[in-house]
């Protein structure tokens, strides 16, 4: 089996999940700024997180042979200080060059207030600006269904080239409106709070296969960064083939990433599931 | 009309595989309620549209999970004035 982490914060995650995930046939992993479970004081802390995901991290995961990719932002828990965004969004520019970074992410929305709103829009216009992929988050349980819709409105409004932008976390109440909105959706495989890996494939068998793709989203949460290695055992128990297993957790992801051309997967890969 | 072939589209396959979970996670789901009951105080939000949830599975329409999904989601459009939680409790407070 061979695979793509295309949403990890490995920050939070111990060296042995490196080498679990690895064991398990994981050839690239894909890191969005996030909250770090508690509001940052400054601009500074923003700055050091941002090295961390663009030089620590990397060298961290080339240790076990794993290229490591991140995104850039402020997330919405953090932009209801508008001042303070503003000032991250500042210093965003002096990584986007980095090699290792994708594009702008995961950025949406939490609780759907109007500065949180105002601040998506703002990195969307950064993302377009500067030409790169957007990786957006949609709100938590009773919030995602409300933030979703505004989310399509902003990027609607922008302009933005919908396959170059995949909108995270949907479930089984958001996936239709964001692929007929001509998008890539991520179904986030969580144990409670998003989707099981039976909902998971039952959204794979249902919608179109080819613009989704499946990450774990692990963190410093309840999470499991196996979860997409074991969701694939999963759909190998329904019956799905080796050939569509592998379209959707390694070709899925890889389209959707190449369109960066500093994405690459460890060299070691061959052969498929 | 043809009859898939596939194994993920058959049902006796589908229950051989899924059966004992979905009895599992039926009974915990009746012994949180009985635990409720047992439980001095009263419902929340949360519990509230639990149950309110339970009709959903058995009025014989499809597409179950989804429409559990909208029941329990806020219903307004437009964005709020202001964040005043970081959190999301499962279920739309109001309901």
């Amino acid at each position: 089996m061979r695979y793509i982490e295309p949403h990890a914060h490995m920050v939070s995650r111990t060296t042995d999940d490196y080498t679990s995930m690895v064991t398990a046939g994981c050839v690239a992993v894909c890191e969005p700024a996030f909250w770090a479970g508690f509001d940052r004081c400054s601009v500074d802390g923003f700055r050091d997180y941002f090295r961390q995901l663009t030089e620590i991290e990397p060298r961290r995961a080339a240790r076990y042979g794993l290229p490591h990719f991140s995104w850039l932002c402020i997330n919405p828990k953090e932009s209801e200080d508008l001042g303070l965004a503003e000032d991250v969004l500042s210093i965003i520019p002096e990584f986007l060059d980095k090699p290792n970074v994708l594009g702008i992410g995961e950025i949406g929305l939490n609780k759907n207030s109007r500065n949180e709103v105002k601040i998506f829009e703002r990195h969307v216009q950064i993302a377009v600006e500067n030409d790169r992929l957007i990786l957006v988050h949609t709100p938590h349980l009773e919030d995602k269904l409300k933030g979703t819709k505004l989310i399509l409105d902003v990027l609607r409004n922008a302009g933005v080239r919908p396959g170059r932008t995949l909108i995270d976390h949907v479930e089984e109440h958001t996936v239709r409106q964001v692929l007929d909105a001509g998008h890539w959706a991520g179904i986030t495989l969580y144990p409670e709070s998003k989707a099981t890996p039976a909902r998971a494939i039952d959204m794979v068998e249902q919608y179109a296969a080819e613009r989704l793709w499946l990450n774990s989203a692990c963190d410093w949460g309840h999470s499991d960064p196996l979860a997409v290695p074991k969701t694939a055992l999963e759909m190998r128990r329904r019956g799905h083939s080796a050939a569509a297993i592998d379209a959707l957790i390694f070709g899925n992801p890889l389209r959707f990433l190449s369109q960066y051309s500093g994405f690459k997967v460890a060299d070691h890969v061959g052969g498929s599931v | 009309m043809t009859t898939p072939k596939e194994p993920w589209r058959q049902r006796d396959a589908l229950t051989d595989l899924y059966y004992m979970e979905a009895r599992a996670r039926l009974l915990d789901v009746a012994a949180f309620l009985d635990r409720m009951d047992r439980a001095a105080g009263t419902d929340d939000h949360r519990l509230r549209s639990l149950r309110a949830a339970l009709s959903l599975l058995s009025d014989g329409k499809g597409d179950r999970t989804r429409r559990i999904l909208e029941s329990w989601s806020d219903p307004s459009a437009a964005p709020a004035d202001s964040a005043d939680t970081k959190g999301a409790t499962g279920a739309w407070p109001k309901l």
